[in-house]
């Protein structure tokens, strides 16, 4: 299959006082066309700088990109200059954002926010954008378009204006959507409803999904490929089938085992990984997640474990041996225990 | 709308006669008198007929009564000083204020916002600092001392500008003895107004740019320029036509001292001349008509503010 996105070492980061702070520290993957890639980690993991990156918004963060390559479409997203940019931002890709409470202006109308958005990028009358904007919100599941369209964002609900959010990124046939827990504010019911949305639209539009997420529930739900990020590093690059039939990578093996089971029996305690995500001025020498890591040794904390092929997928960890042999005992061991 | 504003006109009653009574009981409270304001070497025979004359000699609840009553019907009594009537004093004198005041916040939105709105886009560098450096200055310079400076530059070394006067009006008006009358006090009272522009837009500006929804016009792919002075500006404002609605009373008030400064004659002399000459009815005439363009502005600003701010639904 063909690549959309081809993210090859990126490093993003801010200046501090004195150092570089680097939130995204040599990051490399690809998303294939049609394809949904769920980048899962904690708060902290660099997940939304990668996305920022990607988009080049990050510049208006105080956050810059100093090494590596963004190619999209076989054009280098990071040799471009701002006025080539503004017309991919939205155009080629578009994002949506994790707080659809706050992302929407809360002075202009649904309709005039999403006509712009139209017409930043087609050159059509407002009559033209008005009926395309019309249609939009109706293909995001929204009836009684007209009336919608004159109300203001204080108007809609949470979920509401997550569709509207939708519409103004679909507005001009993205080939990416990026969706930064496009869910994470909502009831999950409503997380239920825009997670089927989202399927529904990379359908019809057959474009590509980048999702970020903390939830390795929705990432279950979403998924074709799964990146684990944590602390600014790729840990794991499975596809999703691999990844929660059996994930490799230390961290991986935690945030699965930290989910809630439907099965099994109740008052069972959950894991959870003890520690906290390191912070970036902070960074552990070795492999970043290696003072969390239940199989850590000494390579661990003196060396950096490289992403690198095994099997079918990347993993970064130095005892990739050791885990799946654990893996396999506890699997023994609970099959022995029935 | 129309209930919104019976509703504001019913509250603006309440408050005015709130204000007058705590005037007029303490005008009359403070020692002395129009008589006191008579010659030295007056008897105290002459000054107990002028406080008959005014009939300051009836207590001050039925003074206050029979002027309120007359205030209803539109006659505020007659100055003590010149003997007219102190509508007609007023009216003569509040549309120089007004003009100075009109200019000053005119000049002062024009350069202020864009000004405010570079120094936050721009925040941290040279330019802000510049920025900053002379709002701080504007701010703490007094207007008086500027006033002073001001006329010895311009009317005593250089000769460029009358010192005082408003110039000829009627037959004799001419357009640049109006402007260079109207330079100096206008240029001082926008210093006093313009640095709290300019830093209000800029804090607003400020905490605006770095809202989530600026982040989605930028992902929407918008110019810049749109994304500063439509998406953000818009909501910028909010606050500061709230702060300009609280700068035009505090412009009649600093009047005062521009006017006198400049021999400016408009409400601000006035209010030196009625305090001074114990002019009781004038003092009260200008509370009153201070009174109601606070509350005029006021309910400008309630109106425009929800016409910028959709949320904003009272009106």
């Amino acid at each position: 299959m063909d690549k959309i996105l081809q993210v090859k070492n990126l490093v993003t980061g801010y200046q501090g006082k004195n150092t570089f702070m680097k939130a995204v520290d040599g990051v490399s993957f690809d998303i294939d066309r049609g394809e949904t890639v769920c980048i899962v980690g904690e708060s902290g993991s660099g997940k939304s700088v990668t996305s920022m990156s990607i988009m080049r918004l990050i510049e208006y963060e105080n956050g810059k990109i100093i090494e590596g390559d963004i190619i999209f479409n076989g054009e280098n997203i990071v040799e471009k200059n701002n006025y080539e940019m503004r017309k991919i931002r939205g155009s080629k890709i578009s994002m949506i954002f994790q707080e659809p409470l706050t992302a929407l202006n809360p002075v202009f109308t649904i309709g005039r926010q999403i006509v712009e958005a139209i017409r930043f990028h087609q050159s059509v009358k407002k009559k033209e954008a008005y009926k395309q904007a019309e249609e939009l919100i109706q293909l995001v599941g929204i009836s009684d378009p007209r009336t919608r369209l004159k109300q203001y964002p204080y108007e809609l609900s949470g979920g509401m204006r997550q569709r509207v959010m939708i519409a103004i990124a679909l507005a001009s046939n993205p080939q990416l959507l990026i969706a930064d827990e496009p869910t994470t504010a909502l009831d999950v019911t409503i997380e239920a409803q825009i997670l089927d949305l989202l399927r529904k639209l990379k359908k019809e539009k057959k474009m590509s999904i980048m999702l970020i997420t903390h939830d390795i529930g929705v990432a279950a739900e979403m998924a074709d490929k799964v990146i684990i990020m944590y602390a600014g590093k790729i840990m794991e690059i499975s596809s999703a089938e691999d990844f929660f039939e059996n994930p490799i990578h230390p961290y991986s093996r935690g945030l699965l085992e930290s989910v809630p089971k439907m099965t099994g029996e109740r008052g069972v305690k959950l894991n959870s990984i003890s520690g906290s995500i390191p912070s970036l001025s902070n960074v552990p020498s070795g492999c970043r997640f290696s003072p969390r890591c239940p199989f850590a040794t000494e390579q661990c904390i003196n060396q950096e474990p490289v992403l690198e092929k095994f099997k079918d997928r990347q993993v970064a960890c130095w005892n990739i041996d050791n885990v799946l042999r654990d893996h396999l005992k506890n699997q023994t061991d609970s099959e022995v225990f029935q | 709308m129309l209930k919104f504003l019976i509703n504001r006109f019913g509250q603006s009653i309440i408050l005015l006669l709130i204000v007058t009574v705590i005037t007029f009981f303490l005008i009359n409270l403070a020692p002395g008198g129009p008589s006191s304001t008579m010659r030295m070497d007056a008897s105290p025979e002459e000054r107990q007929a002028m406080v008959e004359k005014l009939g300051l000699d009836q207590p001050v609840i039925v003074r206050y009564a029979s002027w309120l009553k007359g205030a209803f019907s539109g006659d505020l009594g007659t100055s003590f000083t010149s003997n007219e009537p102190v509508v007609q004093r007023i009216a003569e004198r509040l549309p120089y204020t007004i003009e100075l005041t009109i200019f000053t916040i005119i000049i002062s939105i024009i350069i202020g916002i864009p000004i405010g709105i570079l120094s936050a886009i721009k925040r941290g560098s040279v330019p802000d600092h510049i920025i900053n450096f002379f709002s701080v200055v504007g701010l703490s310079v007094p207007a008086f001392w500027l006033g002073l400076m001001l006329i010895l530059l311009f009317s005593i070394n250089l000769g460029w500008l009358p010192s005082s006067g408003v110039g000829a009006r009627g037959v004799d008006f001419n357009l640049w003895g109006w402007i260079s009358h109207l330079i100096m006090p206008v240029l001082i009272l926008t210093t006093t107004i313009l640095p709290n522009i300019v830093r209000f837009t800029r804090s607003s500006m400020l905490e605006v740019i770095s809202q989530n929804y600026i982040r989605t016009i930028r992902a929407k792919g918008a110019k810049e320029s749109i994304v500063i002075y439509i998406h953000a500006l818009r909501n910028a404002l909010i606050p500061i036509i709230t702060i300009i609605g609280v700068l035009i009373p505090r412009l009649l008030s600093g009047a005062v001292i521009t006017e006198a400064i400049f021999g400016w004659t408009g409400i601000g002399t006035l209010i030196l001349e009625a305090a001074r000459g114990r002019d009781y009815p004038l003092v009260m005439g200008i509370t009153i008509v201070i009174t109601i363009v606070v509350i005029l502005c006021n309910l400008i600003v309630d109106i425009v503010y929800s016409r910028v701010d959709p949320r904003v639904k009272n009106v």
